[in-house]
């Protein structure tokens, strides 16, 4: 670090600010000095993305200032923050699919030629992004690549790259790894070590607390809107991280299986499953099961997701559920056999932005058991409270909520419909760590009841402490089976398998 | 770049096939599709709804919408005409008036749906309802006088290239180059595609949108002007033609997208050329009328039905057998 107690670069003092007359944050100060990687940390819906759309410009504060070495700054749009060298990776994902690599890159910014290269100079755009991908290692990706034609990960670190090309002051990433698993979590890890390196300050919002551990030098806390502390990341446990943020020591274990859960008959059934992506298939789930599914990003597993719950259906090989062959066409049958998929992707796949949190939750009981839906339903808020979910009102729209509890919703709009088979992608994404032991539980609890449950996680831990069993996919085969709670280490050779 | 036909190049391609198969058609009859008469008919009738469809384009483009077209071409037709009053020194002041007029009404377009966020379907629905009720209050006939020199617009061609399509292919080309070269253009994109994205990485999302309903309604005001320059006169009711659907058509025909974000002028000329030659092939073997609509309407839902296909073939994640994941081997090559 830069020796000596220098005046930080950004300086955030008692800012404040409601939605439509409800508080979200007040009286918050935030210090973050150059060439520092502050961590922000909090529950779903605490702040965090708030506080960095109000420095990025999204939003304005209602009180407060914000400071910018010394100045005092007040963007009213995006485009003063960048100008004063704010940059900033937000959480929602934020990339033209349709436009290229370096489109999105530049947008806002183009350059232009001069001559008879006048106007905006894609070549220049080009080559450019290029250089910038080479510089950071990343020479996989064509800067002239649509980005839809990129996977989720790699759309993930070209946001980054996008932020990392504005040379701004300070950078500020709202969960970067949400989408990122292994290798990519080095690579960003990596990206921030730069942008430190390079005197930069940056502010990092994440739910899992080894990032923060491994990467950050300060931590500031933030609960209900409030900050709670800022602390040197040095002198801090992860226990105490947890207690501010939750305000309750909360269990570092994962919950214990619940007493009377029985492996029963065979509910799920794969043999021979395959399709464009996957090869040789063959799995076997019985109630009260949980068997989860590790691999490196793009090995397969959220292949088998979809392919368990009709959306790209397995084209050779045979599906049973509960000994009945099913042929899931769409999700639509596979709902109607029992499956539930919590999906990886909430903003696309999972939920009505535009509707209640209460609709969204009955939103498949309508689908598919419309006369019996008023009925089941009367059991969400229930499930909304178990899940901590944190609205404003049953009523209010999905999205307004936070990250968090947005996933929140989606998981209980399953819960909901009883299913047989529930397929889990990544059901802890962006959820926090005191809601993440709720996730933990009800899915002990749906075991408990006899469900068959297919668990899929970039989070190691989570798929090992929670798993009886843990099947190990590459290149859309399945690699080999583990017990439940084999090291991370016999995971990962697996999964990149080994020597070659 | 792409191996595959982009929708631009498949949209000429399939222009290319109908002129064939019309020609062909016509011929198995014994009769002659291009003939002059009947090329400079088809060109003339492109050039009138291209002007119209370049401007709708950009707005397209930006997710939004005019239906005040055939309106502003028609008050266009009558203030061109009227402020030429048949005197050959006034051309210039009839143009210079169509565009500011045509300008002022797409600002305001443009303004009603940025600042006061009504839906630009109802804000330009609006317009066109109060262009009509003053055109139908002030104007009980054609209004106004063209000197005959501003007639050579419309009628004068270099062999069977009208200048009219000379000017309206001219005008396609300044808006491809807006659209590649400028920043206003490349952002009609980004707004289109996602103005929330595109606001969040620093772009004013509201001045694509209002450049692009100035522009249209001055592409409009031009088509106008060549209205005035064929007919000697303003005239009032070609906002009774249709347009605003006809131009909507010709830019979904040619392949940009109605939910905005993507395609270009391109294509737009295309679909104005291949709904211009449908109209000259019918013609020539004298289909009935309704058959005819029912025709076009048919095609335009084919070909914006074979687009929606292509676009989610190539939404499609790449199989994974052909192209594994790229970022893990970031870290120095296979593991
Ligand atoms: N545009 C908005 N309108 C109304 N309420 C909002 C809006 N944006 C956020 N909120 C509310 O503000 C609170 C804080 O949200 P914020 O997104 O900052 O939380 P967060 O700390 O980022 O949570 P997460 O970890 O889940 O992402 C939440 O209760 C949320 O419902
Ligand atoms: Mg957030």
């Amino acid at each position: 670090m830069n020796g000596g107690p220098k005046a930080p670069l950004l300086r955030m003092s008692g800012v404040g600010k409601s939605f439509l007359g409800v508080p979200v944050l007040h009286g918050v100060d935030l210090q973050v000095r150059a060439g520092e990687v502050h961590a922000l940390v909090g529950e779903n819906g605490a702040g965090k993305s708030t506080l960095m759309k109000i420095l990025a410009g999204v939003h304005r504060a209602d009180a407060g200032t914000v400071e910018l070495d010394g100045e005092r700054v007040d963007f009213a749009h995006p485009v003063g923050a960048r100008e004063a060298g704010v940059a900033t990776v937000f959480q929602e994902f934020n990339l033209l699919p349709e436009r290229t690599v370096a489109e999105n890159v530049f947008l806002g910014r183009e350059p232009r030629g001069r001559g008879l290269r006048a106007g905006v100079d894609a070549r220049a755009m080009a080559a450019e992004t290029g250089r910038l991908l080479e510089d950071l290692g990343l020479t996989a990706i064509s800067p002239h690549a649509p980005v839809r034609s990129l996977s989720v990960a790699e759309q993930q670190i070209v946001e980054v790259v996008k932020a990392m090309s504005q040379s701004a002051r300070i950078v500020s990433m709202d969960e970067p790894t949400a989408a990122l698993a292994g290798a990519e979590v080095e690579l960003l890890y990596r990206l921030v070590r730069r942008l430190r390196e390079r005197g930069v300050a940056v502010l990092y919002v994440s739910h899992r607390l080894k990032e923060i551990f491994d990467l950050s030098d300060r931590i500031t806390v933030l609960k209900d809107g409030a900050k709670v502390a800022t602390a040197d990341t040095a002198d801090t446990t992860g226990a105490d991280l947890i207690r501010m943020m939750v305000g309750r020591p909360v269990s570092a274990v994962f919950p214990e299986k619940i007493a009377g859960t029985e492996a029963g008959g065979v509910r799920l059934e794969v043999s021979g499953g395959g399709n464009e992506r996957l090869d040789g298939i063959d799995l076997q789930v019985r109630s009260g099961e949980i068997v989860g599914l590790a691999g490196l990003q793009g090995s397969g597993r959220t292949e088998i997701a979809h392919a368990l719950f009709g959306i790209d259906r397995f084209t050779r090989g045979e599906l049973r559920i509960d000994g009945e062959r099913a042929v899931l066409r769409s999700p639509r049958r596979a709902v109607r056999s029992g499956v539930a998929l919590v999906s990886e992707d909430r903003k696309t796949q999972g939920l009505a932005l535009h509707r209640s949190v209460l609709d969204n939750g009955r939103l498949v009981l309508d689908a598919v058991a419309p006369r019996r839906s008023r009925a089941r339903s009367g059991r969400l808020p229930g499930i909304f409270s178990s899940l901590e979910l944190v609205a404003r009102s049953p009523s209010q729209e999905v999205r307004f909520l936070s990250g968090g509890n947005q996933q929140k919703v989606v998981l209980a709009k399953w819960l909901a419909t009883d299913p047989s088979v529930v397929v889990l992608d990544e059901p802890t994404r962006g959820i926090d760590v005191g809601a993440k032991h709720a996730v933990y539980t009800l899915v002990r609890r749906l075991a408990a009841d006899g469900a068959a449950i297919v668990l899929i996680s970039s989070e190691l831990p989570e798929v090992l402490g929670l798993a009886d069993r843990v099947l190990v996919l590459r290149d859309g085969r399945i690699a080999g089976e583990l017990p439940g709670g084999v090291s991370e280490e016999a995971v990962m050779e697996m999964a990149v398998g080994g020597a070659p | 770049m792409s191996p595959r036909l982009g929708t631009t190049g498949l949209v000429y391609v399939a222009l290319l096939a109908i002129l064939a198969a019309g020609a062909a058609l016509a011929a198995a009859r014994g009769q002659e599709l291009f003939t002059t008469a009947n090329t400079v008919d088809l060109l003339t009738r492109s050039s009138l709804l291209g002007f119209v469809a370049i401007g709708q384009t950009l707005v397209i483009l930006c997710r939004s919408l005019d239906l005040s077209v055939g309106y502003v071409m028609a008050l266009c037709s009558v203030v061109g005409a009227t402020a030429m009053a048949g005197q050959t020194s006034r051309i210039w002041l009839g143009v210079a008036a169509v565009i500011v007029v045509a300008g002022l009404i797409g600002l305001a377009n443009g303004l009603i749906v940025t600042r006061l966020g009504v839906n630009a379907f109802i804000t330009t629905l609006g317009m066109g309802l109060i262009i009509k009720g003053y055109l139908d209050t002030r104007f009980k006939g054609p209004a106004g006088e063209v000197p005959a020199e501003f007639q050579l617009f419309g009628y004068t061609r270099v062999g069977v290239v009208p200048l009219s399509f000379a000017v309206m292919a001219a005008v396609a080309v300044l808006a491809v180059v807006f659209l590649r070269r400028t920043r206003t253009g490349v952002h009609m994109y980004a707004v289109g595609g996602d103005a929330e994205v595109a606001r969040m990485s620093g772009v004013r999302a509201d001045r694509p949108l209002l450049a692009a309903h100035v522009l249209c309604s001055v592409t409009a005001g031009l088509a106008g002007l060549l209205i005035a320059s064929r007919f000697g006169t303003g005239s009032t009711l070609v906002y009774s033609s249709g347009y605003e659907l006809e131009s909507i058509a010709a830019v979904v025909l040619g392949g940009t997208y109605l939910l905005g974000g993507r395609g270009g002028v391109g294509g737009t000329v295309a679909g104005v050329l291949i709904l211009a030659t449908l109209d000259t092939v019918f013609n020539v073997l004298g289909v009935d009328p309704f058959f005819k609509d029912v025709l076009r309407g048919t095609i335009v839902i084919a070909a914006v039905a074979l687009y929606a296909r292509r676009q989610v073939d190539r939404a499609a994640t790449p199989p994974r057998f052909a192209a594994p994941s790229r970022i893990p081997l970031l870290r120095g090559g296979r593991p």
